[in-house]
């Protein structure tokens, strides 16, 4: 359910549409933000603020992958699967994760830290292998940077090798 | 190659450049609505515009201004812009790079684009993963409206525009510019029947345009140095301007250069890409993302652009170009690319639902070793009834990568067939589940 700081942010997320029902991708991304995942009581509290059904918010919200209709692990960890990154790695990088984590796509470790996901293109094909983790990129992942990623996790919550904003090549390696 | 001169990627060349509204000032930036807004009438901006030769950055390569002239100018209102920075097509990171490092440019843009249609207001509709986009497009616009470039009577041209940001939730179809309306009007995205056309009947039925984010950040330049400058560069009359090619796959070098359109591949790939990785042979190429034809290595002296593409038989697109080399096995590649397919399907047209997965099934397959040889009359056969028979170009995409395969690379598919197994893999094709569910 929303916080009150969320409900003030939902007014103001209203005001930029001539019509509620555009504002429900936007509220469906602020439950996750909130809850780490989108519930039914989200849901149906969505419905009623956009004057819409709960199975219409049911609807909208099963198309889009980002939307979690399952509480997952603290650190979703996405890793992209397509041609471009699996041309140099994510198959090597799905198995450092399971190496360090002993998790399979789908799966989330016992102490509820990490889920695995694969998920389709993220737009960092040329800085691959890549994995996203909750709202943060991690580029150019070695076994190392995996090992130190997981480490700074589960110590800080947070990890400075994340990426962006986004520049490839860099000048300095081109000389 | 002769030197040229950068004109997107530029500003973001210079030392400590941050792309905030100061630094895009200091570049010259803002500069082109200060022109235009109250002085250039709206249809000659867009006459500029058409005269310039520029054609949408996204995929399908439209003329922009024409794209802008088809709005209806008597139409009382409302009428909105779209920015598209739903980049999701496999091998593009362009828009990424434009939206995190120049966020102002594109901005600019889209206020001389919303001048010209006579649009209100703007929404850009950026893809849910890009959070750190978001988060800086966000600041830009809290930046220009403090100053006056946005909000009511702007620059006193008496020009009012507001402009959202619109983050989607994971959905590679709502690139498709009428399943982005979908998505926007708080829809599944899936894409609209057409006619009518968006700049008839668009968002929330109101005439509306939408541009690709590399399309809108070279307007700027060209209110500001001409339609003739922007026409006597890289390939006109057809494909002027230049291109921010997003290189991928095993090369030395890969990442986002911007050249004149009309260089060839293999310019491309031994000037910017650093020539293959690890000494290999190229094999293969992918020049326009993944709903572009596969080529070969006989392709390397095609000239990059729309008809230079065009003709060799796959297509410019997003720009995007991945190679892959000498072992690379083109099943593999091609089933790759159908559970990418068959996963962003949304499910609307049968043809391209079912098909995927009858797709991706034979693929799955015939990598597995399975596969038999009236399998590839059959993967011939399915793509035949999805080409043409859906709403939406996704159909025609999907089929792409094996359509291509078969025609350059048959014998690989029929080695899998004869030796029962990947000629290319040491161990078993591990087939990694996506561990999210369906769409559809």
């Amino acid at each position: 359910m929303f916080s009150s700081e969320a409900k003030k942010r939902i007014s103001l997320v209203l005001k930029r549409y001539p019509i509620k029902s555009s504002a429900l991708l936007p509220l469906l991304n602020l439950a996750q933000e909130e809850e780490g995942f989108v519930s039914e009581d989200s849901m149906r509290e969505i419905a009623k603020l956009l004057d819409l059904t709960p199975p219409k918010v049911y609807e909208v919200a099963t198309f889009y992958t980002m939307l979690n209709l399952k509480p997952i692990g603290r650190f979703h960890l996405q890793v992209c699967k397509s041609l471009m990154c699996a041309l140099v790695g994510s198959e090597t990088l799905l198995k450092w994760i399971d190496q360090e984590l002993g998790i399979k796509p789908g799966e989330t470790t016992q102490d509820n830290m990490f889920t695995l996901n694969t998920v389709e293109c993220l737009a960092s094909c040329g800085t691959a292998p890549m994995m996203k983790v909750n709202n943060d990129y991690f580029e150019h992942l070695t076994h190392e940077k995996v090992c130190q990623l997981f480490e700074d996790l589960r110590t800080t919550g947070k990890c400075s090798l994340a990426t962006g904003p986004f520049r490839w090549p860099d000048p300095g390696m081109l000389r | 190659m002769a030197a040229f001169e950068k004109i997107l990627l530029k500003n973001m060349d210079m030392p400590d450049y941050s792309g905030s509204l100061k630094d895009y000032e200091r570049a010259g930036g803002y500069r082109a609505i200060q022109n235009a807004l109250g002085k250039t009438k709206p249809g000659d901006l867009i006459d500029i515009v058409k005269r310039s030769g520029l054609r949408g950055r996204g995929g399908a390569g439209f003329p922009t201004g024409v794209k802008w002239g088809f709005i209806p100018q008597d139409h009382p209102g409302p009428k909105y812009l779209c920015c598209n920075a739903d980049e999701s097509e496999p091998g593009t990171f362009k828009d990424r790079q434009l939206i995190e490092r120049d966020p102002h440019q594109i901005l600019e843009g889209i206020i001389l684009a919303c001048y010209a249609i006579g649009a209100r207001t703007s929404y850009i509709y950026i893809r849910g993963e890009f959070a750190l986009g978001a988060e800086i497009l966000e600041k830009a616009l809290d930046e220009a409206y403090k100053v006056g470039y946005l909000g009511t009577n702007i620059l006193g041209a008496g020009f009012d525009l507001d402009v959202y940001v619109h983050r989607g939730a994971g959905a590679y179809i709502c690139g498709e510019e009428t399943a982005l309306l979908e998505s926007l009007e708080g829809k599944r995205g899936k894409p609209r029947t057409k006619p009518p056309f968006p700049a008839i009947a668009g968002l929330y039925g109101k005439p509306t345009v939408i541009n690709n984010v590399e399309t809108l950040a070279n307007i700027p330049h060209i209110v500001n140095r001409g339609p003739e400058w922007f026409m006597s560069i890289g390939s006109p009359p057809k494909s002027p301007g230049t291109r921010v090619f997003s290189l991928s796959g095993h090369i030395a070098r890969p990442g986002n250069y911007e050249v004149p359109m009309g260089i060839t591949i293999r310019e491309m790939l031994e000037d910017f890409g650093g020539g293959m990785s690890d000494g290999k042979q190229l094999k293969a190429i992918i020049p326009g993302g993944a709903s572009a034809s596969f080529l070969t290595s006989e392709h390397l002296d095609v000239k990059l652009d729309f008809e230079g593409i065009a003709s060799a038989g796959s297509m410019l697109g997003s720009g995007a170009i991945t190679f892959m080399n000498e072992g690379t096995c083109m099943v593999w590649a091609a089933e790759r690319l159908l559970e990418f397919f068959h996963h962003e399907s949304c499910g609307k047209c049968t043809p391209c639902r079912e098909g995927s997965m009858w797709l991706l099934q034979i693929l799955h397959r015939m990598e597995a070793g399975h596969g038999k040889h009236e399998d590839l009359d059959l993967l011939l056969k399915l793509c035949g009834n999805i080409a043409g028979q859906t709403v939406c170009a996704f159909g025609d995409a999907e089929i792409a990568p094996i359509v291509s395969t078969l025609q350059h690379f048959r014998h690989e598919y029929e080695a899998h067939i004869r030796d029962g197994c990947c000629p290319y893999r040491t161990e078993q094709a591990e087939l990694v589940s996506t561990g999210s569910s369906q769409r559809h």
